[in-house]
């Protein structure tokens, strides 16, 4: 068996009496007092989140903006240092490597900090050398020398100023951040997230986040772990790497087109993505609503009235916040419309749904 | 650490049942429910349904997983607790006075195959 990796933070999670568990080859915590407690604690107040295990690749020289563009399905020629893009990294065939958030560093010359999924760092940073050959660039893995925490939910500034004394997040907007030094150590503080509330990521030192972990429990903020994390983004209609994007799904399917950029002039998978766009897809994601409480979960089918499989579900829940039995799925795109009646079927019986918005919550960005 | 209610018999897979003469009163055990944590829906069987023991006849659902539920014994289902429809958490609460279906059992001879609860308090280390 493979040795799980630890964060900086796993003393401290045992600790707490967190339920651990494996996830992309980290030993995480799933809960603390409970994903109901923790759930609702970022959509009323605040919730902190280790998320160390995150990956974080610098990419820089003076091939840095081509090299980015070229593996990337946003734009990034013309972002100002600061400024924080979320896209794909895709197969030509348009499958998706992974997807990701792209940071301009403060850097004269234009450098980025690219925060990749856990799951996915070796194979993205291979297939990004595989993909540097022509570029002048320096690519570095930093993901073991950054340790991340999330603070999420409404009372997040409030908070980062009040218990850690960092002032500087009244000001940034949302996808944006800046680099400080927090107690002598660097610290890029970003207000980004992965919850549909306002809140901010901070990356530091392995070092300072047990610090900042430390501060904000001391000082009552919830700990969260894992579990409301996926209800929370799931609610919000956000993907998850290998549920709602992965080598089969592509952003066209997945309906997150926006964040590809065909009008550039190239990048890996441009052509498939038009494609698919002037044609259409065989299968679309959409979100799904249950009349009854059962709950949906990843792998059950999607059927027609007769039975008849048109999809599967990626991701389902009894959404916490809104009290209903809610999915995501992969359906026939002839069915993909919205109003259209589906059913799923749930161990020995099919449940009536229909198929709604993806993003079930409203979400809420400050700025 | 889990509580184990006296009198009860327990199955391998953490389902209570209490005789009322001919008929099996069925719950999961207060170890079951604090491993599943908070449950947001009981999946229950039709009155009238038939039962094999060892089939799944239901399920529990928390936040992040679905828990199969299994006959501890054959027979037919006369009831259903309709009142975990609209009140699953009443299984957090109170595992042992939430029963989820009763059963009229065909075979008494089954419930030898089931555990004391000083049996059932041994193999969950309680």
């Amino acid at each position: 068996m493979e040795t799980l990796k630890v964060t900086p933070l796993h003393e401290a999670h045992l600790a707490l009496g967190a339920k651990m568990s494996p996830f992309a080859g980290y030993d995480m915590p799933i809960s603390y007092s409970g994903i109901v407690d923790e759930h609702n604690a970022v959509r009323t107040s605040a919730g902190v989140f280790d998320v160390s295990h995150m990956g974080e690749i610098e990419v820089g020289g003076s091939g840095a903006e081509a090299f980015v563009n070229h593996i990337f399905t946003n734009d990034v020629r013309g972002m100002q240092p600061g400024h924080i893009l979320y896209g794909m990294m895709l197969y030509p065939d348009g499958g998706v490597v992974d997807d990701l958030l792209v940071y301009r560093l403060f850097s004269q010359d234009p450098s980025y900090l690219l925060v990749v999924n856990a799951s996915n760092i070796e194979k993205d940073f291979d297939w990004m050398r595989t993909h540097a050959e022509g570029f002048d660039l320096s690519l570095r893995n930093r993901s073991e020398q950054w340790g991340q925490i999330a603070l999420q939910g409404p009372d997040s500034e409030k908070i980062l100023a009040e218990v850690l004394g960092i002032k500087e997040g009244e000001a940034l907007r949302f996808y944006t951040f800046v680099q400080i030094f927090w107690r002598g150590d660097p610290l890029l503080l970003s207000r980004t997230g992965y919850t549909g509330e306002d809140g901010f990521e901070l990356y530091t030192t392995p070092s300072s986040t047990q610090l900042l972990w430390k501060t904000l429990v001391d000082a009552g903020v919830k700990p969260c772990g894992l579990g409301c994390r996926d209800t929370l983004r799931f609610e919000a209609g956000m993907p998850l790497y290998g549920h709602e994007l992965s080598e089969e799904i592509s952003p066209v399917m997945a309906g997150l087109s926006v964040f590809c950029k065909l009008d550039k002039p190239e990048f890996i998978g441009r052509e498939a993505l038009a494609a698919q766009k002037a044609q259409g897809t065989p299968r679309k994601l959409v979100g799904m609503e249950l009349q009854d409480n059962a709950v949906p979960r990843a792998g059950y089918p999607v059927e027609l009235e007769d039975g008849t499989p048109v999809g599967v579900v990626t991701t389902g829940y009894h959404s916490l916040s809104l009290d209903k039995s809610l999915c995501f799925a992969l359906v026939d795109s002839g069915y993909s419309a919205l109003g259209t009646p589906l059913w799923i079927h749930i161990r020995r019986h099919s449940f009536p749904g229909t198929v709604v918005r993806k993003n079930f919550y409203k979400t809420n960005y400050k700025k | 650490m889990s509580q184990v209610k006296e009198g009860l018999l327990y199955s391998e897979s953490h389902e209570w049942v209490r005789m009322d003469g001919n008929v099996a009163i069925i719950g999961v055990s207060d170890f079951a429910q604090s491993e599943m944590g908070d449950i947001t829906y009981v999946d229950m069987p039709d009155e009238g349904d038939a039962l094999e023991q060892g089939e799944d006849f239901g399920a529990l659902e928390s936040v992040k997983a679905s828990s199969e539920l299994y006959a501890p014994v054959s027979g037919t289902v006369v009831a259903c607790n309709t009142e975990l429809e609209s009140a699953p958490e009443l299984i957090n609460k109170d595992p042992y006075a939430a029963w989820i279906i009763k059963v009229e059992i065909s075979d008494k001879a089954q419930l030898a195959a089931l555990m004391s609860a000083a049996a059932y308090a041994a193999k969950i280390g309680a």
